[in-house]
């Protein structure tokens, strides 16, 4: 599968990447050369194989009701870009 | 259906209810889910999305969500996926939701409305699946900034999507408050509006009866059941005027304005959604085990339909009166506790009629009546044994209302116990048939309407006090003289 210039610059914008217009066409090339390996498994014959979620566990591990975390405000705000009166603080965003 | 200048209209609506989920830690977090927290004290470094932090479910979160599912008679999936749902905003800080979208958590349900006729009507469920909510955002703190709470932020929401099969506000209004009442009644959600834990979109379009569904906008912002409706209404009446002008309607999100009681577009058009889902690698499947939905099942508590047939067959209640007695668990309670051991229909009267007229003039819920079931079902006891009647037992009532205190401790503090002496009676008869000699002349010669002129005269005559089927008895035996 080969993605064209207009849709690298809309996946780029969808992730909030800024991307100059003169490096599309680069990078268009690059994503479709990666999309395209990928695309050799599709060599592999999967009829009747379940799909994989994990190696490593099976099942969801859970965890019980209990309250175990919060209550760390200063540490959560350090990285703030900025802060006050407990909030973050954000250039504003209009709904 | 609404009827417009070129003929009926048919409105169809689909609603997406948010309902939070009952849980003292959120879906993935240790955090706290308490409402109304200082800002942020109630965020893990998991829900602040820092580096590294992996998701952890939390086991009542999803009993909870299992336990809504098998109240809405749907079929719950025993493998259900964790997908992240992708879209930038402050209050969300990983940068996208976990949320399900392929594979739900259960499908295809179905909610009954009890319509006022008494009738029923079946909507569908089409899914409901578990979510995180997002953080809050504050836009009014400072100028030019958006302050941000994070600690509603990775608290456990269920999304409940109906079929478009409501077709007026005033279903979309008996919907939510069964949803609501059956939220209620399994315990997985308060159902509390005003503090956001039950959220409603809706998505309405109109077409001439029979078409294919026209194009829908869907309402966002509406935090009561009133507003809901009142949103839907405009929306629809809207759609048609500029589909009778000749217009098309546009595919968008609006925004219900509570002050006008209108919609309007988002201001943002957003670029279309493109949320690009994919299974979150930090979680794998949800694999629920068929024995642990069974115990689930068994635990179920009674629900306001079984409720209502209940009433139907063991209290023998109309189906319209029995829909309106069970669908709430608070006036269900209310209500048998004043009808268990006594004449159940009268019970119902007397709460359906004095209760709520009483509630509503004050404009109270059901949950703050001053008159408990108890204290009413007392006041049945007192018509009953024959202390008061009917008409002074209303008096009676009102005072209880008014000041929540015990019906017999009423009757005796104003002295309205029923006069059943017979001598009393009489007496209070003949005086009465003495000064109306004429009147009784007219009823001896055939004038037999005046009876109850006679005993209403007696009843005024005894300050409503005797006992009304004494005066009868005696009255027609002095009369027939």
């Amino acid at each position: 599968m080969a993605l064209d210039k207009r849709t690298v610059a809309r996946i780029a914008s969808l992730a909030r990447i800024r991307v100059e217009a003169e490096e599309l066409e680069a990078l268009a090339g690059e994503l479709s050369q990666i999309l395209a390996w990928v695309e050799e498994l599709n060599a592999v014959d999967t009829r009747g194989v379940l799909p994989m979620a994990s190696a490593a566990v099976s099942r969801l591990p859970m965890r019980e009701d209990h309250v175990t975390d919060g209550g760390c405000r200063e540490a959560i705000l350090q990285n703030a870009p900025k802060s006050a009166k407990g909030f973050f603080v954000v250039p504003k965003v209009v709904e | 259906m609404i009827a417009g200048r070129t003929g009926a209209w048919e409105v169809v609506i689909g609603l997406e209810v948010h309902a939070q989920i009952i849980s003292k830690a959120k879906l993935f977090s240790g955090a706290a889910t308490d409402f109304g927290a200082e800002p942020n004290t109630q965020v893990s470094p998991v829900d602040a999305a820092f580096p590294g932090m992996l998701p952890v479910i939390n086991r009542v979160c999803v009993e909870q969500a299992v336990k809504t599912g098998l109240g809405l008679e749907t079929e719950v999936n025993l493998k259900s996926v964790f997908e992240r749902k992708n879209y930038f905003y402050p209050d969300l800080p990983p940068g996208y939701q976990i949320s399900q979208y392929a594979e739900p958590l259960a499908r295809a349900g179905r909610l009954i409305l009890d319509m006022s006729e008494g009738t029923t009507r079946t909507i569908g469920i089409t899914r409901l699946h578990m979510e995180q909510d997002a953080g809050k955002s504050l836009h009014d703190q400072e100028p030019g900034k958006t302050h941000v709470d994070l600690n509603r932020a990775g608290v456990a929401l269920m999304e409940i999507v109906s079929e478009p099969d409501l077709r007026s506000a005033e279903e979309v209004g008996i919907y939510l408050r069964k949803l609501r009442a059956i939220l209620r009644a399994l315990g997985t959600c308060d159902g509390n509006m005003e503090e956001g834990s039950l959220r409603c979109d809706a998505n309405v379009s109109v077409r001439r009866p029979g078409e294919p569904l026209g194009t829908r906008c869907e309402i966002k912002n509406v935090n009561s059941i009133r507003f809901l409706m009142q949103a839907v209404d405009y929306e629809a009446r809207r759609q048609i005027e500029i589909l009778e002008e000749g217009g098309r309607v546009e595919q968008e999100t609006r925004l219900f304005d509570s002050a006008r009681g209108t919609t309007r577009p988002m201001r943002l058009k957003e670029e279309a959604h493109d949320y690009r889902y994919f299974p979150d690698p930090d979680l794998v499947p949800l694999l629920l085990d068929p024995a642990w939905v069974e115990e689930i099942r068994r635990s179920l508590p009674e629900l306001p339909d079984a409720r209502k047939a209940r009433f139907i067959k063991e209290y023998g209640l109309t189906p319209a009166d029995a829909a309106i007695l069970s669908g709430e668990e608070a006036t269900a309670r209310l209500f048998e506790a004043a009808a268990r051991g006594r004449d159940p229909k009268i019970a119902a009267n007397w709460v359906m009629v004095e209760l709520f007229g009483a509630l509503n003039r004050k404009g109270l819920g059901i949950e703050n009546s001053p008159v408990s079931g108890e204290s009413l079902g007392r006041l049945l006891d007192l018509i009953a044994d024959g202390t008061i009647s009917g008409r002074i037992a209303k008096e009676v009532f009102a005072e209880m209302a008014e000041t929540g205190a015990d019906p017999a401790a009423i009757v005796e503090a104003k002295g309205l116990r029923q006069v059943s002496d017979a001598g009393a009676i009489e007496a209070a008869i003949e005086a009465v048939l003495a000064r109306e000699a004429e009147k009784v002349g007219e009823y001896k010669s055939g004038r037999e309407k005046l009876f109850g002129y006679f005993v209403g005269q007696v009843m005024r005559a005894t300050g409503g006090k005797a006992n009304p089927a004494l005066v009868n008895a005696l009255l027609k035996k002095k009369l027939a003289r």
